[in-house]
């Protein structure tokens, strides 16, 4: 009894503590984005570019976030796996990491003065895959592309 | 050293092949971060360690591969592709693959 009054108070401080921060990321997230809305990153399958002005320079950029996956997320996703369905608090876990991928690589570019980067790739992998049922998994992404940087 | 995700290097024009060429590494954080990061990983959260863990074997990829186009006597490498894997827990591997080319400056 006591262990499963024990399990209902970590999950609910933990359910509480994670919804903020996920809140705060979100919040940063949207922020950042809206920052950098003007430097467009064209997506997969551009490969080739072409246009009238004079290119300067061209080079890789990386951005790169590590996001765990919390206790609570995990014991809910378990628990849902068993009927099957939509996991939307893992899904959440996986939407904020390649949209911080994405805002850091777009803020690395325009450390370097781009003007546009495209064939933008996106590679992620997991450490921790939920083989042991302690684990935790985190979602580790690398965002990459080509930035192109005009006379 | 030019590097780029595309056929091509905009504004160079593409005068001779070198080869393929690629920089592999597997790193991991000390066990004193891993448990730190565990506990972070609690209750969630950006866990910076292994995002600086993720940088550092990147560039250690890519240098190698870098490297390795030198010795080719290239002075691009283009279709530069990223590729990672988990070998372990706490560890990482990060493979950057490219082809190693000679380019020249064009008109335009």
């Amino acid at each position: 009894m006591i262990d499963i009054i024990l399990l209902i108070i970590i999950l609910s401080v933990i359910y509480m503590i994670g919804s903020i921060i996920e809140k705060n990321h979100f919040k940063k997230l949207k922020k950042k984005e809206v920052e950098y809305i003007k430097l467009p990153a064209v997506g997969f399958g551009c490969k080739n570019w072409s246009s009238n002005k004079q290119i300067k320079d061209v080079g890789i950029v990386c951005g790169e976030a590590a996001i765990g996956c919390d206790y609570f997320k995990m014991f809910v996703s378990n628990l849902k796996s068993f009927f099957g369905g939509r996991l939307t608090s893992v899904e959440s876990v996986l939407d904020r990491a390649r949209r911080e991928a994405i805002v850091r690589m777009k803020e690395k570019a325009k450390k370097i003065g781009a003007n546009v980067i495209i064939n933008v790739k996106i590679e992620s992998t997991m450490l921790n895959e939920c083989e042991q049922k302690n684990m935790l998994p985190q979602c580790l992404v690398i965002a990459y592309g080509t930035a192109i940087k005009y006379e | 050293m030019i590097l780029t995700n595309i056929e091509t290097v905009p504004g160079y024009k593409v005068v001779e092949l070198c080869g393929f060429v690629s920089g592999s590494t597997v790193r991991s954080k000390n066990a004193i971060r891993d448990l730190g990061a565990g506990l972070k990983n609690f209750i969630g959260g950006e866990l910076k360690n292994y995002t600086d863990l993720l940088r550092e074997s990147r560039d250690e990829a890519t240098k190698r591969m870098i490297s390795q186009a030198e010795a080719l006597g290239a002075n691009a490498v283009i279709n530069v592709r990223l590729a990672t894997a988990s070998i372990t827990q706490g560890a990482a591997e990060v493979y950057a693959y490219g082809t190693a080319v000679k380019v020249q400056k064009t008109g335009n």
